[in-house]
C-alpha cells in the first residue's frame, strides 16, 4: 500500500486489498468447516538470539515502492550480524502477494518470513496460511503498551496472536504551501477544525481556486470517508463484526460533507483515481488527505512548497484511518524448528531496528521507537504519527476485507453524483451484512 | 561404459513405440493417433482436465485452504438466478457490462480494419509504413495503454479535455467516471489498439483472392461496389468467420481496461464479468461460485459462437 507505482494503487483501488480498522473479540464456533486454528503448531521457543546450525530464510514482501530498499538495507544488516541465518527477500505486488502466499503455502513452497497488511491477517490466520506467534510475543515480553494497544489487539484473531506490528500508516493532511497563500491563507496554520477547514475553502473559492478535491476512489476517498465517520462518532460494524454500522447517521454525515465539497464548489466533479494528488502537487489543489506514503511522493518535487499534519478533526472527536504493516511467519510442509527461532530473532530485530524503516515513510509500531530522538527528528513522519492513539483498524474477522469493497462502491457513486449520500451507503450497507453471513458460514465464526 | 554397451547390444528389432510397429507402415492403425499424441497430452493437462474439475469445484463451496470444502449440490449456479442472494445484482452488472461492451465494440473492430485492409491493399507510396503505424499499438501491453489512456482522458487534468476546450469544445467531460461517457472511452481505446490485428488477418485474406476475378467482374462491367459485394466479401467468407468469432471472445473476456482505466467506477458499472469472477475466485477465495459463473459465461459464448457459426453457413447454402 505504501507505493508511488499508480497502476499498483489502481488495482488495490478496486477493493482487491487495502481497509483499515476497529477490533472485537474472537467469535463462537460452530459452522460448516471445523475450527482452523492457523494450520499447525509452532510451539519452537521463541528465543531472541540463535546459535543454531546455518539457516536460509525466504522473506516475501510487497514492498514495490519506494520503501523496498529501506527493507532490503535492514535484511542485508541483519545477514551481516547473523552469520548463520541467511534472508533472502522477495517482493511482489501487494495485489498478487495475497494470492501468491496461500498457493505457495499450499504446495509447501511457502516463505518462511511474511510482511501482511493488518486486514488481511485473520483471513490467512483462518485460512491457515500462517502460524501463531503468542510464543514469541511472550518471550520477549511485548505488552499493548510497548506498541499501541489498537495496532497491538489488531494481530490477534480468535484469542491467539498471528502477527507482530511492524509499523502503522496513518492518513495524513498535506497541503500545498503556495495554492494557500495564493487564496490568502496563512500557510503555517492548517485548518484544525470544521469551522476554520470551511472558512479556508470559502476564502480560496472567492480566489477562484478548488481548493480541496474529493476523490471517489478507494485511494485515498474511501479512507477519508472512514476517517470521518469515526470522527463524527461512527463505526464500520458492529463488535462482532456480524453487521455493517456504516450506513447510519454518522457515515451519512461524514459522506455528505464530501459530497458537498463538490456541491459548494470546493471540488471538481469527476475526480479521476490520483488526479487530487496530481492536481496538489501541479498547484492546483491545496488540501489533501493522503496516506503517509505520500511524504515519499512529494520529496521528490524539489520546488514544491508542502507540508503535512494531523487530519483536522470535523466532527466530535479525532479519529484517523490507518494501515498497519505486520509481520508473519508461514506454515510449512515440514516443521523446521530451528528456521522457525531463526524466523523469530528476524522478526525481534527488524522491529527494534525499525527507526530506519521510518525514514522509508512510515510510524514505527514500536513505542520505544517512535518517542526516541531519532523518530522526531523527522518532522512529516512524526507529525503524522503523533494520531497513534486514534487510529482505528478493521475488526479481525476473516474475509473482512472483501466486504469493504462495498463501501468502497457506496462511496464512489456518491462522489460521483450517481446516488445520493444515505441511498448509496444503506444499499452498500445491504450488500455487506449479506457478504458478513456468507463469511461466517464460510469461516464458521 | 554406456558406449561400450551401446556398441555391444545389438539393436532392438521393434522400437519403442507401443503398436506402431518398426517400419513406417503406411496403414498402421494407431499412426494418426501417435502423431495427435503429444498434442493431446498438453490439451488434457491444460484444458480437459481442468475444465471438468472446474465443473467439480461449481458444485462445492470451494475454498482450496479450507479443510472442509461442502458439496452444496447445484447452490452456487442458483444463486446466480437468485435475485436476493448476494452474487445475483453484481453478478448480472457485470454481465450486462460485458454484453454492453462486446455490442459496441465489435460491429467498429469488424468494419473498420476491413476498410482499412481495404485502403490498405491498393498500392501507393509508403504503405508498408502505414501498415506499420495501424498495427503498433497492437504490440502494447494492456497496462500500457491502460494507464497512458487513464492520463491523457482525465476529466480535469488530461491532454485530451485540455486540448477540446482550447478549440471551444465542453472541455470538462468525464472520460473515466460516468457513463456514457466510460464506454465510450473503453470502446474507442479498445478500437484504436487492437483494430492493426484484425486488419493484417483481413489483408492477409484479401491477397488470397485471385486477381483474376477482379478482372473478370471489370468486364462484366460491375462497378466498384459490385466488385466488393460479388468478389471481395464472398472471397474474405472464411476470414471474416475466424475474425467475428475470435473479436467477440476477445471483447466478451475483456478486463484489462476497465480494471486500468475505469476501475470499473461509475460505482461497479463497467466491471465486467471477467473483473468480477477474478475478484470473486481469486480475492475472496470464493472459487466455487467464481466456477459457476465462469460456466455460465462460458455457456453465453458457446451459444452465440454456434449462431455466428449458423449465419455464416446459411449464407453458403
Amino acid at each position: 500500500m505504501i507505493d508511488k507505482n499508480l497502476t499498483r494503487r489502481g488495482v488495490l483501488g478496486l477493493g482487491l486489498g487495502a481497509g483499515g480498522a476497529v477490533l472485537l473479540g474472537a467469535c463462537g464456533d460452530s459452522g460448516p468447516n471445523e475450527k482452523v486454528t492457523g494450520g499447525g503448531q509452532n510451539a519452537a521457543p521463541a528465543a531472541t538470539s540463535y546459535d543454531g546450525p546455518n539457516v536460509a530464510l525466504a522473506f516475501w514482501n510487497g514492498f514495490t515502492g519506494g520503501d523496498g530498499p529501506f527493507m532490503k538495507k535492514l535484511v542485508d544488516q541483519f545477514n551481516t550480524e547473523h552469520p548463520n541465518i541467511k534472508v533472502s527477500m522477495n517482493t511482489y505486488q501487494w495485489a498478487d502477494y495475497y494470492q501468491k502466499t496461500p498457493a505457495a503455502v499450499s504446495t509447501g513452497n511457502g516463505p518462511d518470513v511474511g510482511v501482511m497488511h493488518v486486514d488481511h491477517v485473520a483471513t490467512n490466520a483462518a485460512r491457515g496460511v500462517i502460524l501463531p506467534l503468542e510464543d514469541l510475543a511472550k518471550a520477549l515480553n511485548f505488552k499493548a503498551e510497548d506498541f499501541s494497544p489498537p495496532v497491538w489487539n489488531a494481530g490477534v484473531y480468535n484469542n491467539t496472536r498471528y502477527a507482530i506490528p511492524l509499523d502503522v500508516h496513518p492518513l495524513g493532511f498535506f497541503y500545498n504551501k503556495s495554492v494557500m497563500e495564493k487564496g490568502g491563507l496563512d500557510p503555517e496554520k492548517p485548518p484544525t477544525n470544521n469551522d476554520e477547514y470551511q472558512a479556508a475553502l470559502e476564502a480560496m473559492k472567492a480566489k477562484g481556486i478548488q481548493g480541496d478535491w474529493v476523490t471517489p476512489f478507494e485511494f485515498t476517498g474511501s479512507m477519508q470517508f472512514q476517517s470521518l465517520l469515526w470522527q463524527f462518532g461512527g463505526n464500520l460494524f458492529d463488535d462482532q463484526g456480524t453487521k455493517a454500522l456504516f450506513a447510519e447517521q454518522p457515515g451519512v454525515q461524514a459522506l455528505t460533507w464530501m459530497t458537498d465539497h463538490i456541491k459548494n464548489g470546493y471540488s471538481p466533479k469527476n475526480v479521476a483515481q490520483d488526479a487530487d494528488l496530481i492536481a496538489l502537487r501541479n498547484g492546483k489543489n491545496a488540501f489533501n488527505w493522503n496516506g503517509i506514503w505520500t511524504i515519499n511522493t512529494l520529496k521528490e518535487d524539489k520546488n514544491l512548497e508542502w507540508g503535512v499534519a494531523p487530519l483536522p478533526q470535523i466532527g466530535s472527536q479525532k479519529a484517523a484511518w490507518a494501515g498497519s504493516h505486520q509481520f508473519v511467519q508461514f506454515k510449512q510442509k515440514a516443521k523446521d524448528d530451528n528456521k522457525l527461532a531463526a524466523g523469530k530473532v528476524f522478526i525481534n530485530w527488524i522491529s527494534q531496528h525499525s527507526i530506519e524503516w521510518a525514514r522509508g515513510g512510515q510510524v514505527p509500531a514500536r513505542a520505544e521507537i517512535r518517542n526516541g530522538a531519532d523518530f522526531k527528528a523527522l518532522p512529516e513522519q512524526s507529525a503524522i504519527g503523533t494520531q497513534i492513539d486514534y487510529l482505528h483498524f478493521l475488526p479481525p474477522k476473516p474475509g473482512i476485507a472483501d466486504v469493504m469493497a462495498t463501501m468502497v462502491t457506496a462511496i464512489n457513486e456518491a462522489v460521483l453524483g450517481r446516488k445520493e449520500p444515505a441511498k448509496a451507503l444503506s444499499d452498500g450497507a445491504a450488500k455487506a451484512n449479506q457478504l458478513l453471513e456468507q463469511n461466517a458460514k464460510k469461516y464458521g465464526s | 561404459m554406456a558406449a561400450e554397451t551401446a556398441l555391444t547390444r545389438t539393436p532392438p528389432v521393434q522400437a519403442g513405440e507401443a503398436g506402431a510397429g518398426g517400419r513406417v507402415r503406411r496403414t498402421g492403425p494407431l499412426t494418426p493417433y501417435l502423431f495427435l499424441l503429444p498434442y493431446f497430452v498438453v490439451f488434457a493437462t491444460f484444458v480437459l482436465v481442468p475444465a471438468v474439475y472446474g465443473l467439480w469445484i461449481s458444485l462445492h463451496d470451494w475454498d482450496y485452504l479450507l479443510p472442509g470444502k461442502p458439496f452444496v449440490g447445484l447452490d452456487n449456479y442458483q444463486a446466480l438466478f437468485d435475485s436476493s442472494s448476494a452474487v445475483y445484482s453484481f453478478f448480472w452488472e457485470s454481465m450486462s457490462a460485458t454484453g454492453i461492451f462486446t455490442l459496441l465494440s465489435v460491429p467498429l473492430l469488424l468494419v473498420v480494419p476491413l476498410l482499412l485492409a481495404l485502403l490498405l491493399n491498393r498500392s501507393f507510396k509508403g504503405r508498408t509504413i502505414f501498415r506499420a503505424i495501424y498495427f503498433a499499438p497492437y504490440v502494447l501491453g494492456v497496462a500500457v495503454i491502460g494507464v497512458l489512456w487513464r492520463f491523457l482522458l482525465d476529466p480535469n487534468l488530461g491532454v485530451v479535455n485540455a486540448i477540446l476546450g482550447a478549440i471551444g469544445l465542453p472541455g470538462d467531460t468525464p472520460w473515466t467516471t460516468a457513463l456514457p461517457w466510460a464506454w465510450v472511452t473503453l470502446v474507442g481505446v479498445t478500437v484504436w489498439w487492437t483494430l492493426g490485428f484484425n486488419a493484417v488477418i483481413y489483408l492477409a485474406g484479401l491477397q488470397d483472392i485471385p486477381r483474376e476475378l477482379y478482372e473478370a467482374a471489370r468486364i462484366d462491367g460491375g462497378g466498384k461496389w459490385a466488385e466488393f459485394r460479388h468478389v471481395t466479401l464472398p472471397g474474405l467468407r472464411p476470414v471474416l468467420l475466424f475474425v467475428t468469432v475470435n473479436t467477440i471472445l476477445v471483447s466478451a473476456n475483456m478486463f484489462g481496461q476497465s480494471y486500468l482505466i475505469t476501475q470499473g467506477a461509475p460505482g461497479t458499472e463497467t466491471r465486467t464479468a471477467i473483473m468480477y469472477i477474478a475478484q470473486v475466485g481469486l480475492s475472496d477465495y470464493k472459487m466455487g461460485s467464481a466456477a459457476a459463473m465462469s460456466y455460465l459465461l462460458t455457456a453465453c459464448l458457446l451459444l452465440i459462437s454456434l449462431v455466428v457459426f449458423r449465419l455464416f453457413r446459411e449464407k453458403d447454402s
